[in-house]
């Protein structure tokens, strides 16, 4: 609790965290208006949803590589385990108190949910399952750039590594890649890629189906990748 | 309180700690010697649990750090050598987020050792600046308050005067040695004259090994005449030229 606490209110002692937020928040914002959130003329967060998970290959990255890198960097790490505190604690706690800053970038975007409230009658039921796929997708994300945050000294790899781990993941199930392979793998192939992506299952909750392959998949890989981050520190 | 049992720590075909043994009691300040790379730092380090002996134990107050790490790290205060802090925290909020984590979370009880620390680190005047803007001896004193916020039955403190000026080392040896009747500690230093001022029992340790482990008068009457620093400089000078 107070490394949740030390860590969570981190990202607020210097200017870091607010610059991330905002950057975070225009650029979900923006391009869902860009996208045609007036013009179409439906009441749904489908513009938000449908960039999201490429702005979070970025956004998660940013706000995750400091976990343990800066520890280890500043030599404070030994600090922390010399502190009567389980490692897995301290791999719990970091990551949740990640996890709640996302969530507070998250919530901001809600504003646009209440504009389409304002403006006409929306299924709040896929809102609320689109955020929910939001979140998980941003935590599984987050326990990947963890791992990465633990590998190194350095922020910087950290933060490059995690990108192209989120983004290969997630350009797996894409379409394009699909029609890319299409007529030299079996379609075996590509249902399990598919499978195993993120962005097939975030538009199955963004279209508000919370299905158990999805939530399956997102709490696996989170809790796996923690898993993997434990034994990385534990080293 | 504190027994160290064949401890042993190789980095690759490196052997760092070897086989370092002894034991101390309540009320002994051990001064840890030895030239930079001796391997004082990594044993202090497997001391604490930070490191995993390759071999051997280490035993607090009957817990064994291999065994019960959580018990070990409660018992035990430690100043890192790099006196790791969190730059962009106040003095205050660092010092909280220690004590907390080590389970005081009473709130009057947090700010009592708060004040106490405060007052016996002289941190008054910089209790709310930022850390990274503290100068290098403020910094090593929120080290050393960290390190006892906790009133732990051990101490372990690696260059507890490092970059400190005169004044500033005399009041750190005056606080180690108030604090010395109910605690074991060890700290480990390169300034000869502190051992002989505080410390009650002396270990010289190069390349790994226990060269020497007596009380700073035996350690002095060795060869007779000379001062500490050259006693120190005989025993170790086959590393040095090494």
């Amino acid at each position: 609790m107070p490394i949740f606490k030390k860590e969570f209110f981190g990202y607020f002692r210097s200017p870091v965290g607010y610059v991330i937020l905002a950057v975070f928040h225009i650029m979900v914002i923006g391009l869902a208006l860009y996208s045609g959130y007036y013009s179409r003329g439906e009441a749904s967060l489908n513009t938000l949803f449908q960039p999201l998970p490429w702005i979070l290959i970025v956004f998660i990255p940013a706000v995750g590589m400091r976990l343990w890198a800066e520890e280890k960097r500043s030599g404070s790490i030994e600090l922390l385990f010399t502190l009567p505190i389980s490692p897995r604690s301290a791999v719990i706690a970091k990551f949740l108190a990640a996890l709640a800053f996302i969530g507070i970038g998250l919530a901001l975007t809600l504003s646009l949910a209440f504009t389409t409230g304002y403006l006409g009658d929306p299924d709040w039921g896929v809102m609320f399952s689109g955020y929910i796929g939001a979140l998980l997708t941003a935590s599984a994300f987050l326990s990947i750039t963890a791992v990465c945050s633990a590998l190194t000294k350095n922020q910087v790899i950290a933060f490059v590594i995690s990108v192209m781990i989120c983004l290969f993941a997630t350009l797996m199930g894409s379409d394009w890649l699909a029609q890319f392979l299409g007529s030299s793998v079996p379609t075996a192939a590509l249902d399990f890629l598919r499978l195993m992506s993120f962005e097939q299952h975030f538009d199955t909750m963004a279209k508000g189906l919370i299905d158990i392959s999805a939530l399956s998949f997102y709490i696996t890989l989170t809790i796996a990748c923690l898993g993997l981050n434990l034994i990385v520190i534990e080293r | 309180m504190v027994t160290v049992d064949r401890l042993v720590k190789d980095y690759g075909t490196l052997r760092a700690v070897d086989h370092v043994s002894f034991t101390i009691n309540k009320g002994d300040i051990l001064g840890f010697l030895g030239p930079n790379g001796a391997g004082k730092s990594t044993t202090m380090k497997m001391i604490t649990g930070f490191l995993t002996p390759t071999s051997g134990t280490a035993t607090i107050d009957g817990f064994d750090v291999a065994k019960d790490p959580i018990e070990v790290k409660k018992r035990i205060g430690y100043l890192p050598e790099s006196s790791a802090a969190y730059p962009e925290m106040t003095v205050v909020e660092f010092l909280t987020y220690v004590a907390e984590a080590r389970g005081i979370t009473d709130k009057d009880e947090l700010n009592k050792r708060l004040a106490d620390v405060i007052v016996k680190c002289h941190l008054d005047s910089v209790k709310y600046r930022s850390i990274e803007n503290l100068s290098k001896g403020y910094r090593q004193r929120v080290g050393v308050a960290q390190a006892i916020i906790h009133d732990p039955q051990v101490l372990v403190l690696d260059e507890p005067t490092d970059g400190l000026d005169p004044n500033q080392k005399h009041e750190v040896r005056k606080l180690i040695q108030a604090m010395s009747a109910d605690k074991a500690i060890i700290l480990s230093t390169h300034i000869l004259e502190e051992v002989e001022a505080i410390c009650n029992r002396v270990i010289i340790i190069d390349q790994g090994r226990v060269l020497v482990d007596e009380s700073p008068a035996e350690f002095k009457a060795r060869i007779p005449g000379a001062t500490i620093d050259e006693v120190f400089r005989d025993l170790t000078k086959d590393s040095a030229l090494a």
